[in-house]
């Protein structure tokens, strides 16, 4: 393992860190961007299994990110890019509330969230995009991604009862 | 509204230490299967009675609105509130702990077994599976929004910029935002 590899996830996180707007999911396609793309650490569906290991584990599925650091550079791989991802968002957290239970204002705030909303809608359909492109090859992956869907779009279940057939037909052999 | 609600809306004037959000989180950490927000909602607002609903919402819409994982943000706001920076750090470190180690040891199986005969395919189902998790997730976002065009048009740009011309995030992010902002703004004028 080449040694600047801690300072590449570093370095990318850290930056991802500060645009990360609307959450885990539509940071997918810049993480996807970087490894798969930009540093080769992995496959396109090395990158959509690990995301569906980040999804199926408990926890914000902003440990996506230690996966890929594990993935490209072990376990220090894994605590750099979890920290540089949290870290640089956290601090600013930290001040802007600090500052805001003073002087926030509800209309300004409103019109932000509005304007950012669209950002992210069209972030995280492009995750959607990207994911299915990577995970979905044959009748068996259709038929899977289309439940989930379904289940999650129009019933009030966990999504996780998929994610166990899943596992369950996996081990079973039929994949 | 109901009296439960009027109740339920009342200020919280409660004594949390950082002990207390460490285990608070430590065990939303624990629960989060499948998103740790209604974990968080559940403990900050029904069990323990740190914030009202309202409370809540007002923090959780400023959170989304800074960059960063949203629930992160949650628990450093929360513990800053109650403990300053060692309520922030240990809300934080609550957490994270359980599922990195968690998510860190299914990392290990994967680089392990990913290729096997026996978990290969488990893996590739999963893939799929997720895949169809997050189409959902952006059919949920999107619907409020479909009878708006300019989202339309700024969210179609948006995914254009990242499928098709394959920029970085943080070009996409600093050309979209300001002029969809404006936007709204001017709309709402």
């Amino acid at each position: 393992m080449k040694p600047d590899v801690l300072g590449v996830l570093m370095r990318h996180f850290v930056l991802l860190s500060l645009v990360a707007i609307g959450g885990a999911n539509a940071v997918v396609p810049e993480m996807h961007r970087i490894a798969v793309e930009v540093e080769h650490w992995m496959t396109d569906r090395q990158f959509a299994e690990l995301f569906a290991l980040a999804n199926a584990a408990p926890g914000p599925n902003v440990l996506m990110v230690c996966l890929i650091g594990f993935q490209a550079a072990g376990l220090a791989g894994a605590v750099v890019a979890t920290v540089a991802m949290c870290g640089p968002s956290s601090l600013l957290t930290y001040f802007v509330v600090r500052r805001w239970e003073k002087h926030g204002n509800t209309r300004v705030k409103k019109i932000i969230q509005r304007g950012l909303a669209p950002v992210t809608i069209g972030l995280i359909a492009a995750s959607a995009f990207l994911l299915t492109r990577a995970a979905i090859h044959d009748w068996l992956g259709l038929i899977l991604g289309a439940a989930t869907f379904a289940l999650m779009a129009w019933t009030r279940y966990s999504p996780l009862w998929l994610f166990g057939v899943a596992t369950g037909l996996g081990l079973l052999g039929i994949s | 509204m109901t009296s439960a609600q009027l109740t339920d809306d009342q200020p919280t004037r409660t004594v949390v230490t950082a002990r207390d959000l460490f285990f608070g989180f430590l065990k939303v950490g624990i629960q989060g299967f499948g998103g740790v927000l209604p974990w968080a909602r559940r403990m900050i607002v029904e069990e323990r009675h740190w914030l009202s609903e309202v409370e809540f919402t007002d923090l959780l819409s400023l959170c989304q609105l800074l960059p960063g994982p949203n629930i992160v943000n949650v628990s450093v706001a929360l513990g800053h509130r109650f403990a300053g920076l060692t309520g922030s750090l240990a809300a934080v470190t609550g957490l994270l702990a359980a599922p990195f180690c968690i998510v860190i040891s299914l990392g290990m199986l994967y680089q392990a077994y990913g290729n096997s005969e026996a978990l290969g395919g488990v893996f590739r189902n999963l893939g799929a599976a997720a895949a169809g998790l997050v189409v959902a997730t952006a059919w949920k976002v999107a619907k409020p929004y479909i009878a708006r065009p300019e989202a339309i048009v700024v969210a179609a740009a948006a995914f254009a910029a990242v499928v098709l011309f394959n920029w970085p995030l943080i070009y996409v992010v600093l050309a979209l935002a300001p002029l969809s902002v404006a936007w709204v703004w001017r709309l709402a004028r």
